[in-house]
């Protein structure tokens, strides 16, 4: 039988709560070292942990969202070890009660469509971040006690592909959920890796390999795309693997062994004393069920049936839920015509984004001001060459679209006269082309149109442009 | 007046509201009493007279803008393991050394608002681990009846400060007996909270579910007062209840009709001493004489407790102990990685009680051993409870010894952790069960030394034990007995 990989991925998750998991001091790892900090996420002696209820919200609204059963009665547990940037030196987590269970969502790779199942989800602590310098080492706590979302799959994906689209599936939910601010470089997301291989339709799975810390999807892929070349290459050479923690090196692209089975840590989890379970009613799970937001599929089904969108703009437009949103805030302006808002968002707005590599809620050009260049084009105030430049104008300094249109003199020329005045110069000073056109030549009008629209400045009213010069080499 | 040092809360209290004192003479009478007796029993670690000065000042002026409360200008010792804001906080380790807290406790920060003035650390054992105060890393204190004898533990210094009318009144900690044994041992009144009753915030753990904050008292109306302060709801700690603090109006009226007091042979079955034994039968049957119906009861599962305790006790505190590594506050020792440091900083900053206790809690938490350990202690735990439960329904209140004998010899038993832990049977079982207990002194072995009876109680209903323990406390003279302690100042470690 062909040998066949195994891979499982949890999948931690710093929720966007207002404040830590146990205090009140504010999530903000930028704030200055060690300034966002306070006797309880310090682990000053005395300090105890009060749950954060809005933690809890998020935790449970991600699980309702991957369809997780969520337990009335769930528990935090102490998981030990020793390590300078974890205040207590054991890190309070959920072991066998966590807030979530089971679940899945649906991937799709290469056209084919699969079910990955959650395992489940848990809410935790982050810890400090560390900092090496040549002669010391330094702890920022500012992280330490964010709320850390830990959701595990079960060992359901086959390869690196299906690994990255679980983890941009799991994205997009997140962001729908509005449960964490999903910014990897802040390391928003981390990723540990499972991964064996083994031959395919084997009941037990192979020597497992965890790969620790990874924190872009990217490199989940190359990571996964390494260590499965490698225990193939091992298991089909007759090596016996070892069980082992990996470390991925980005730089030279491959996995190192850090620790083998035998040096584990016995995490030695017990129930926590100093926090009582949390116990959730049916009415408040029922109550966080009906505010749920749409999900992706949901909303692509709505923009094609009620906007009338084709399929391939409505998938567009979901992927990301800001620019969803923003599309929607579009249309909603554009005086009912969502197709050209679809158009805008993914032709202008979607390129200035993969240019600046800005986030869309942070664009100087708002989505009204897009819905109102939109209703403009359609009045025949504006035309399309001109809405664009109207649209750089506010990229660049933002502003009231009708006011750029008149303080700018972009209005489009609609008067017959002025109009018909730059055709007959056009006709006039271009006998040839009038001639190739009258022999034959469509391909000539458009010549003559485009030095009308160069004399308008740009500003003449195409159609109008058209069906006057028309008429003009009728008459020639 | 120059015996203020040897009034009661109450007694001080009275003098203060008829202008006959001021919380200034009473701080700088217990500072020349500390002087003059603190040298021979050495109960305090720390202290700051000026700060002590400053605070009572401010209580005087309180009392003179026509304020009145039952703490107002009262000086409160405190157990050295409460974190007292601007103090240091050492728990009677040499691991903590330099430690300076942030922050005050919600015990404290309610006596500060209440104008009790905070003048004293007291030595423990070291992170309340002990029964003796022997396990301090920072001195020794000595039992001011007899200065070759421990003062128990580990709250020991806070019980000979009181005893030795060196405090009014002081805080401590019980985890299995702590505040009770030493106050049995002194003759004083040491009072445990039901759990969740005064707030743990700010008490460095030992044992998060077992852990309490207690009074130290020369009264059973100081330690009602006094408790009325610090108790109450707090949202900063998970454990503590929501429920309103006991009526205590009708506790002290001395009139014990219609209560109904359990006895549990089983509490009188686990090798007490003779003396012990025959003063506390002899308080039960003053107590019956007082008015209350003695009702048998029994106890089965008493013989688990000390077992129970001590695998539930050190495996919550090999946890709560693991954040005294030398990062972020307290000693540390050097090396050249930080895992190294860590290590090398608890091993020369924990005592060989503490090590021990880390040693047996990470033992039985390890994978293979949980459920042969941990998990059969919790079963133990909620027979125990259950025993509570059942007695409960019996009786208002169970009366027993506190501690199977009076106090030991400086050294005669600690290097024995055995027979110490099994010292702590009659006190652990309101522990595992989240009871409220007291013990009240009851008469004297022919030694000289103190005896306490122990009051029990269902969690929430401390006015049972006031009621029970005020009424037998004002028809006996158990508690008006005084310790003989020249006024010289001897040094600690003379005899």
């Amino acid at each position: 039988m062909p040998l066949q990989a195994t891979i499982g991925l949890e999948t931690h998750v710093q929720l966007n709560t207002r404040t830590k998991i146990w205090c009140s001091c504010p999530v903000n790892a930028d704030a200055p070292p060690n300034t966002a900090v306070c006797p309880v996420c310090l682990g000053y002696p005395g300090s105890l942990p009060v749950l954060n209820r809005e933690a809890v919200r998020k935790t449970v609204i991600t699980g309702l969202l991957l369809g997780c059963e969520i337990p009335k009665f769930s528990k935090h547990d102490r998981k030990s070890y020793f390590y300078p940037d974890m205040p207590k030196d054991y890190q309070i987590t959920q072991y066998d009660q966590p807030l979530c269970l089971g679940g899945g969502l649906e991937i799709e790779v290469g056209g084919r469509k699969k079910y990955v199942r959650i395992n489940r989800i848990h809410l935790e602590e982050d810890v400090g971040k560390s900092t090496h310098l040549a002669s010391a080492s330094g702890i920022d706590y500012n992280r330490a006690g964010t709320p850390l979302m830990e959701i595990v799959t079960e060992p359901d994906l086959a390869n690196e592909d299906e690994a990255f689209a679980y983890l941009t599936a799991l994205k997009r939910i997140l962001q729908y959920g509005d449960v964490s601010h999903c910014n990897l470089e802040q390391g928003n997301i981390r990723c540990d890796i499972n991964v064996s291989v083994a031959e395919a339709g084997a009941k037990k799975l192979g020597v497992k390999a965890e790969i620790k810390n990874m924190n872009t999807f990217r490199g989940v892929h190359r990571a996964l795309a390494y260590e499965i070349k490698r225990q193939l290459k091992a298991v089909g050479q007759g090596e016996t693997l070892v069980q082992e923690t990996r470390r991925w090196d980005d730089d030279r692209g491959v996995t190192q062994s850090m620790r083998g089975k035998e040096d584990a840590h016995d995490y030695r989890y017990f129930p926590d004393p100093d926090l009582a379970g949390i116990v959730l009613t049916v009415e408040q799970i029922e109550a966080w069920r009906s505010g749920l937001p749409e999900l992706p599929d949901r909303r692509r089904a709505r923009f094609v049936e009620s906007l009338g969108l084709p399929e391939g703009d409505a998938e567009v437009l979901v992927a990301d839920k800001d620019v969803a949103d923003y599309f929607e805030q579009v249309a909603a302006a554009s005086g009912g015509n969502a197709k050209a808002a679809a158009n805008w968002v993914m032709s202008e707005v979607m390129r200035v984004l993969s240019e600046s590599g800005e986030n869309v809620t942070s664009l100087k050009v708002r989505p009204g001001d897009i819905g109102a260049l939109i209703r403009l084009v359609d009045a025949g105030t504006l035309n399309s060459t001109k809405a664009k430049e109207v649209f750089a104008i506010l990229l660049e300094e933002g502003g009231d679209p009708h006011e750029i249109v008149k303080t700018r003199g972009l209005a489009q020329v609609s008067d017959q006269g002025a109009i018909k005045a730059f055709v007959r110069q056009v006709v006039d000073e271009n006998p040839k082309v009038v001639e190739d056109y009258l022999g034959g030549k469509p391909a000539a009008l458009q010549f003559l149109m485009g030095q009308v629209m160069r004399l308008s400045r740009g500003k003449a009213n195409p159609p109008m442009v058209l069906e006057l010069l028309k008429e003009m080499l009728a008459e020639s | 007046m120059s015996d203020l040092y040897a009034k009661s809360l109450r007694e001080l209290r009275a003098l203060m509201d008829a202008g006959d004192c001021s919380s200034r003479d009473i701080v700088q009478s217990l500072h020349e009493r500390i002087e003059a007796v603190d040298g021979a029993v050495g109960a305090y670690l720390e202290r700051d007279l000026q700060n002590a000065l400053k605070q009572a000042a401010a209580a005087d002026e309180r009392r003179a803008a026509g304020e009145k409360g039952a703490m107002l200008g009262i000086p409160v010792a405190i157990k050295d393991l409460l974190n007292v804001k601007g103090q240091s906080c050492r728990c009677g380790s040499k691991l903590l050394e330099g430690y300076v807290s942030p922050y005050d406790a919600t015990c404290i920060a309610k006596l500060r608002a209440a104008g009790a003035v905070m003048y004293g650390r007291v030595n423990m054992d070291e992170f309340a681990m002990g029964a003796s105060t022997e396990n301090s890393a920072l001195g020794l204190t000595r039992n001011p009846w007899d200065l070759q004898r421990v003062p128990g533990g580990s709250s020991g210094g806070s019980a000979a400060a009181v005893a030795a009318d060196a405090a009014i009144v002081s805080l401590g900690s019980d985890t299995g007996g702590s505040v009770r044994q030493p106050a049995s041992f002194c003759g004083c009144v040491g009072l445990k909270p039901g759990y969740g009753r005064v707030s743990r915030y700010g008490l460095t753990a030992f044992a998060s579910s077992l852990d309490q904050v207690g009074v130290l008292s020369k009264t059973v109306a100081d330690a009602a007062d006094t408790f009325g302060c610090i108790g109450g709801y707090d949202p900063r700690d998970s454990t503590s209840v929501r429920q309103a603090l006991p009526d205590v109006s009708g506790a002290f009226s001395g009139e014990l009709k219609g209560m109904k007091v359990g006895v549990a042979e089983e509490f009188f079955g686990v090798g007490v001493d003779p003396e012990v034994e025959a003063a506390v039968r002899k308080a039960i049957e003053h107590v019956a004489g007082l008015g209350a119906e003695i009702v048998p009861v029994s106890f089965p599962h008493l013989q688990y407790a000390v077992a129970a305790y001590y695998i539930i006790a050190p495996a919550e505190a090999s946890t709560n102990l693991a954040r005294f590594d030398g990062v972020r506050y307290g000693a540390r020792v050097d090396a050249d990685d930080p895992v190294e440091m860590m290590k090398r900083t608890r091993e020369a900053g924990f005592g060989p009680e503490v090590k021990r206790r880390i040693l047996l809690g990470t033992y039985v938490l390890s994978s293979g051993y949980y459920d042969a350990y941990y998990v059969k202690a919790l079963k133990a735990r909620a027979l125990i409870k259950r025993d509570f439960d059942q007695v409960f329904s019996a009786c208002d209140v169970l009366l027993g010894p506190v501690s199977p004998t009076p106090a030991y010899r400086i050294g005669e038993e600690i290097n024995d952790p055995l027979t110490m832990y099994k010292g702590d049977i009659c006190t652990i079982p309101a522990n595992l069960a989240g009871g409220s207990g007291m013990s009240v002194p009851c008469g004297f072995s022919s030694e000289g030394l103190p005896i306490g009876l122990q009051i029990l109680a269902p969690a929430f209903s401390e006015d049972r034990l006031f009621r029970v323990g005020h009424a037998y406390e004002q028809s006996t003279d158990w508690h008006l007995r005084k310790p003989q302690l020249s006024a010289s100042r001897r040094k600690t470690g003379d005899n």
